[in-house]
């Protein structure tokens, strides 16, 4: 206040425009449109075409309330509900393994007595399935357990139905492929999440004669549980969002019985057609996400907050 | 050093915008090779060339493209075709996609500057093309005459014409055979000769009781679910869609209990159109005694799929090399027809010569049309050029030397497509057979199956309704 210096903020602004000015038009004006279409009952005809009056196969008739969502939700052809749970059941059976992996190759390796060889080389080979592209492994797994792939005839030997045409085996495939794509990167966040622990807490511990699982329960968890609440949570809006690896594994209709059907499966079968349903579902995912990040947010903030509170003047 | 430091940040700014920009521009400038290009759909690649030198064909696979690699080009019009070069856009004709994208950029048609020229259609959505102002009056815009038109089978033409106006045309016509394997023939019914074959399939009935006799000698009659489809699909009464209202034809449910039946009795191999397994069972020994297969199903499909060594690898399509020469055709219980592609001209096309030079010598020039059938097996549109091979005494070395012309010819006069396609088929016959699988697989109940077609179909086509 006192003395004029050279304000560089202005520059921060000016890196910034770049990233608003792609999420406007990308991210932001998509996303007002879609909530304005799941309130007008609108759909496409895509049996007709028109070079001169292109828009001649939309039928548009307005706004029509919360119709659209109470299609999706309790209509007569709603899948909405039905696809909730497919996604929630395929997520769990991915998650629950991963993140039980993940804290334990975490405690392992940030371990102050076991000390690990080869720290480096394992951490970048967990990490390794998250480069591959989802669709390639998800080809990979669909070849290799479709009737006659090399692990169907292992298992069945030509016998009579492929895991892929059982619904548990198919949901089984799917979140594998889930889990081992996600581990490492789980892994790695728990990890530093780890290692920002106070080392002196573990010493003391151990010498007060706590075993390796007490410190893991009464030292480890309470003090990364911020994390584990953002990887939950992250994992969980991510997986509201799957799409390919079920879409490749059970194709579009989501076989066996479409019980590999997700919420954004349907959202790609009727993006052409049924754009107000569409949007409407869209929305619902929105509101279910915006939940769950304003959730992380409060878990997250309010675990150091908890002591700070008595000096609410400086929040940070 | 504060010059210096604001120098460098606004160039890097200025860099960053300028990356940006050249990521959004280059994005779409390759689609003229490759099999699976994808252009996106607005405008077509070539920015900034003159849409009169550029001549733009949408197609989903390289079947065309090849024949009109092998077959056009050296008997093209050079005069029309000078500083002219083609612009393959190709995508994939699965889940719709070739649809969307063609849609796309069909919509911007009347405004773009690059202008499609020429577009290909399948029997399962014609309709959707030309009934509508996307495409071009072969005969009145392009200029090709009843004379030029009249070696055409009449039901290509037929489904190609809307009010009475003609607005495609095919190099093909796409009458089924039953193509059977000779050993398990001779295994089985003791002979593999077409005719006596023939008449031991002649009608569904006879047909169960062949396969009756294949499963005790553990080979399958077909080898999945969908093989017998289109031979009832195509002798519906009624398309799917009338009205903007679904309905089950009788044909299609006889479909469904036949197929049931005949999984729960093991006549097939439960395998789906097209998938790794039921591309597999065309091998010469693997247990599955025939396929329905139109005109293009030899040359396309199963001579591909029935070598041992593959041509990829340095094998050669001749006899001894795996199931080469050993598969015959015969009419089989059903008369049908699959597929077919029809050449459509874009009504906006700024190169209606070109159009007009490649529809008549890809679909009407009877030596062409000879060239292909002799060369390719594919059974071309045109009677007088079959005709005139039959009398040479033609022979199909694949199928063992059996001149499989003339009984295509017996089918293709049977073919009548009149009120059995609709612009919806594609999508019906996809989500149809797909959700039907699960109840041949024991997975669901008939009424389960069929809820999943209905929210399924309802959801791809939203304006149609189905009780």
């Amino acid at each position: 206040m006192k003395k004029k210096s050279i304000s560089y903020a202005k520059w921060g602004y000016i890196f910034l425009i770049p990233f608003f000015v792609v999420y406007i038009i990308f991210a932001l004006v998509p996303l007002v449109q879609t909530f304005y279409y799941s309130f007008m009952d609108r759909y496409v005809d895509t049996g007709a075409i028109s070079i001169f009056n292109p828009t001649g196969n939309v039928v548009d008739n307005g706004f029509c309330g919360l119709k659209n969502f109470k299609d999706v939700l309790i209509g007569e052809n709603a899948q909405f509900t039905q696809a909730f749970v497919n996604t929630i059941i395929i997520w769990l059976v991915g998650f629950i393994p991963q993140i039980v992996f993940s804290l334990l190759l975490a405690v392992w390796f940030t371990d102050i007595r076991l000390k690990l060889k080869a720290q480096g080389f394992f951490k970048t080979v967990i990490y390794l399935p998250n480069v591959i592209m989802a669709s390639a492994i998800s080809l990979l797994f669909y070849s290799l357990f479709t009737k006659g792939g090399a692990l169907d005839t292992l298992l069945n030997s030509g016998g009579d139905m492929s895991l892929l045409d059982q619904v548990w085996g198919a949901r089984g495939i799917v979140g594998f492929i889930n889990f081992m794509m996600w581990y490492g990167n789980t892994t790695i966040l728990l990890m530093a999440a780890i290692m920002g622990i106070d080392t002196s807490l573990y010493e003391s511990a151990q010498i007060d004669g706590a075993n390796p699982t007490q410190t893991f329960w009464r030292i480890t968890i309470p003090l990364i549980k911020p994390i584990l609440a953002y990887v939950l949570i992250t994992s969980m809006i991510g997986g509201l969002q799957m799409f390919d690896v079920p879409s490749f594994i059970g194709s579009d209709m989501g076989s066996p019985s479409g019980k590999l059907k997700t919420i954004v499966m349907i959202i790609q079968t009727g993006k052409d057609s049924a754009i107000g349903q569409v949007g409407a579902i869209s929305v619902l995912i929105f509101i279910i996400s915006a939940i769950l990040g304003f959730l992380t947010l409060k878990v997250m903030n309010d675990e150091p907050g908890k002591k700070k509170k008595k000096k609410p003047a400086k929040s940070r | 050093m504060a010059q210096l430091k604001k120098i460098l940040a606004g160039s890097f700014a200025v860099m960053m915008a300028a990356t940006m920009m050249a990521g959004c521009g280059d994005s779409d400038s390759s689609s003229s090779a490759g099999t699976d290009t994808n252009s996106n759909g607005g405008s077509t690649s070539t920015d900034g060339k003159d849409s009169k030198k550029v001549y733009n064909i949408y197609c989903w696979n390289d079947e065309f493209k090849s024949r009109f690699e092998t077959y056009y080009e050296p008997v093209k019009d050079t005069a029309l075709w000078e500083g002219v070069e083609v612009n393959w856009v190709i995508n994939t004709n699965k889940d719709n996609v070739y649809q969307t994208k063609l849609d796309e950029a069909l919509k911007t048609q009347a405004t773009d500057d690059m202008k499609i020229d020429l577009f290909l259609a399948e029997a399962d959505y014609i309709v959707k093309y030309t009934d509508s102002d996307a495409s071009a009056d072969v005969k009145g815009v392009i200029g090709l005459t009843d004379d030029d038109l009249k070696n055409q089978y009449k039901y290509t033409q037929d489904a190609a014409t809307v009010n009475g106006v003609l607005k495609g045309v095919s190099w093909q016509a796409t009458p089924g055979l039953f193509l059977y394997n000779t050993t398990y023939a001779e295994k089985v019914l003791g002979t593999s000769d077409p005719d006596k074959v023939q008449e031991q399939l002649s009608d569904w009935t006879k047909f169960e009781e062949v396969a009756a006799k294949m499963k005790e000698q553990g080979i399958a009659m077909v080898s999945g679910f969908d093989d017998t489809y289109r031979c009832f699909s195509n002798n519906v009464s009624a398309p799917w869609v009338t009205d903007n209202k679904i309905t089950i034809d009788p044909q299609i449910s006889a479909w469904v209990e036949q197929t049931k039946s005949w999984t729960d009795k093991g006549y097939n191999h439960k395998t789906s159109l097209w998938d790794e397994n039921w591309t597999a069972d065309q091998k010469i020994d693997s247990n599955t005694f025939g396929y329905f297969f139109s005109t293009w199903g030899i040359p396309f499909t199963l001579l591909g799929n029935t070598l041992a060594t593959s041509t990829d690898d340095g094998g050669k399509a001749e006899v001894g090399n795996g199931g080469y020469g050993l598969w015959k055709a015969c009419l089989g219980p059903q008369s049908y027809f699959w597929g077919g592609t029809w050449l459509i001209a874009c009504a906006t096309s700024d190169n209606n010569e070109i159009t007009k030079d490649i529809m008549l010598k890809m679909t009407c020039n009877t030596d062409v049309m000879a060239k292909i059938t002799d060369e390719q097996q594919d059974y071309t549109n045109n009677k007088e050029a079959i005709k005139k091979l039959i009398d040479g005494g033609y022979k199909n070395e694949f199928l063992g030397g059996q001149d499989h012309l003339s009984l295509l010819t017996e089918a293709a006069e049977k073919v009548d497509l009149t009120n059995k396609i609709c612009a919806y088929d594609q999508g019906c016959n996809e989500k149809f057979q797909g959700a039907m699988k699960q109840y041949f697989l024991g997975n669901a109940t008939y009424d389960e199956a069929l809820a999943t077609f209905k929210t399924e179909i309802t959801q791809l086509y939203a304006n149609l309704s189905m009780d």
